[in-house]
């Protein structure tokens, strides 16, 4: 529990939630969800929560982000809002 | 100002719950249907977030036992025992001495943690399947575009 | 609608950040959630009693064994669920007029660089599997990383290509077989005389003393697991990236 490093991921957690919210290109907000993903598993491996971190690095930031872009790929790439 | 020296060393639980509002507002006021489930997405890993800061202790070390622990508590049970090398049953007591539970994070926490991780990549799983069904009945994949093609008849 | 929408949030948020200052102190080894009995003693008896040195292993596969069998069983569904939705079957020979099919020509860097890395990619599943008991790993993270290896390899060529080597019928027995061993393993116990899913029984059939036979069955269980991941996480990506067809991929 380094407190500068985990403050600095923290903050970079909060805005990357908040962007991959806001872009109106669906590709771009996949990819951004895949980046907050892996924030998240570098919080949990800086607690100790090693086997948490791992499953959410090959789940998260691998499997989940193919599934939103094969899903964007197929429906539309713009979004409205 | 109390309240803020109070507050202020647990301003770590004040993030998560900011990204928990992220994602719970993402998934009722978006209208686009994937924007919805990245931020359905967003909630369950800040809420698993929350849980997995509960179970850390200040020093503690990653819940495996060392490799010389391992190996002591091996040691024992083979002198205690006779001339075989083999591992003989185990007594808790002897063992005992070596694991102190302040040394390791809390192992429970992330066992039900890991069911949720699985339990959410499931459920995204279906969810962009039925988005990828609506579009192909509806045409779109906005929610208020969708529900104007219901009311005007289909 | 977002204004109410921020109301409510605004109003859940308020909620919790008032409930924070009752929250024990970060990092705190008494707190209530550390010291409860069966924190502390998942960590001081699993060695003694099941030989395995990673805790969260043990507990999952072990002392918590029927919660791992049913969150199996909600990815089995979850496969199962999203064939029931996507899959259809489009005419036999023709080609599918909405699918933008553009045929590409097979291209030598990501060619080459797939046929080095994906066996690799599995070879290291499969020490994640099998090295759970010492270092992080089990079942779950091993399966995907599988299942991963197949999605580089259905990105790298075309999905018909490789559904040589995954057809859709063997996907779905590969996943069966995963939840098929992990009851399999709690009816054997069952048999032998002791509770469904109490491993120290399958001593007499393994040959060992009950520690390690609670060690080898935690093993065995966790390979269950990771068939069924593997499976349904490459269904899920074929049926997704297809629209339902299996024919055309990403």
């Amino acid at each position: 529990m380094i407190w500068i490093f985990d403050s600095i991921i923290l903050i970079f957690l909060v805005v990357t939630a908040i962007i991959s919210l806001q872009v109106k290109d669906l590709l771009s907000a996949s990819m951004i969800f895949g980046v907050y993903s892996f924030l998240m598993c570098l919080l949990w491996a800086g607690m100790a929560a090693v086997d948490v971190a791992f499953t959410e690095a090959a789940v998260g930031a691998g499997v989940s982000a193919v599934f939103l872009i094969a899903t964007v790929f197929r429906t539309s790439r713009r979004s409205s809002d | 100002m109390e309240l803020f020296e109070a507050i202020s060393t647990k301003i770590n639980y004040w993030v998560y719950i900011v990204i928990m509002m992220i994602g719970l507002f993402a998934m009722i006021s978006k209208n686009n249907l994937i924007k919805k489930l990245i931020g359905m997405s967003i909630f369950q890993t800040a809420i698993i977030l929350f849980y997995v800061s509960i179970g850390v202790k200040e020093g503690a070390t990653i819940p495996i036992l060392y490799h010389d622990q391992v190996h002591a508590a091996h040691g024992d049970h083979g002198e205690a025992d006779t001339s075989h090398g083999e591992h003989g049953a185990v007594e808790s007591h002897e063992a005992d001495i070596h694991i102190n539970p302040d040394d390791f994070t809390n192992p429970l926490v992330h066992v039900l943690m890991l069911t949720a991780i699985v339990v959410g990549v499931s459920t995204l799983g279906v969810g962009l399947a039925i988005t990828q069904k609506l579009h192909r009945e509806f045409g779109s994949i906005e929610e208020h575009e969708i529900l104007e093609i219901i009311k005007s008849g289909k | 609608m977002k204004i109410l929408a921020l109301i409510a949030v605004a109003l859940t948020g308020w909620l919790l950040m008032s409930a924070v200052s009752d929250f024990p102190d970060w990092g705190d080894p008494h707190s209530p959630a550390n010291s409860y009995r069966l924190s502390q003693g998942y960590i001081t008896d699993t060695f003694p009693q099941t030989s395995v040195p990673n805790m969260v292993t043990a507990v999952l596969a072990d002392y918590r064994g029927y919660d791992t069998m049913f969150e199996t069983v909600v990815i089995f569904t979850a496969g199962i669920a999203i064939i029931g939705i996507l899959r259809r079957y489009g005419p036999k020979d023709k080609v599918i007029p909405e699918q933008k099919l553009y045929k590409k020509e097979p291209d030598l860097i990501v060619e080459t660089t797939c046929r080095l890395m994906i066996p690799i990619i599995q070879l290291f599943a499969l020490y994640v599997v099998a090295h759970g008991h010492h270092s992080p790993g089990g079942g779950f993270q091993g399966g995907v990383i599988f299942g991963a290896s197949f999605i580089l390899l259905a990105l790298a060529r075309d999905l018909q290509a490789t559904q040589k080597w995954v057809p859709e019928s063997r996907i779905l027995n590969l996943a069966g077989t995963g939840i098929f061993i992990y009851a399999g393993f709690g009816f054997l116990c069952l048999l032998l005389g002791s509770n469904f899913l109490d491993y120290a029984i399958l001593h007499k059939v393994m040959g060992v003393t009950p520690i390690e036979a609670r060690s080898h069955s935690m093993l065995g269980v966790e390979i269950g697991v990771a068939f069924t991941v593997t499976a349904i996480m490459f269904s899920i990506y074929s049926n997704l990236a297809s629209n339902g067809y299996m024919k055309e991929g990403l």
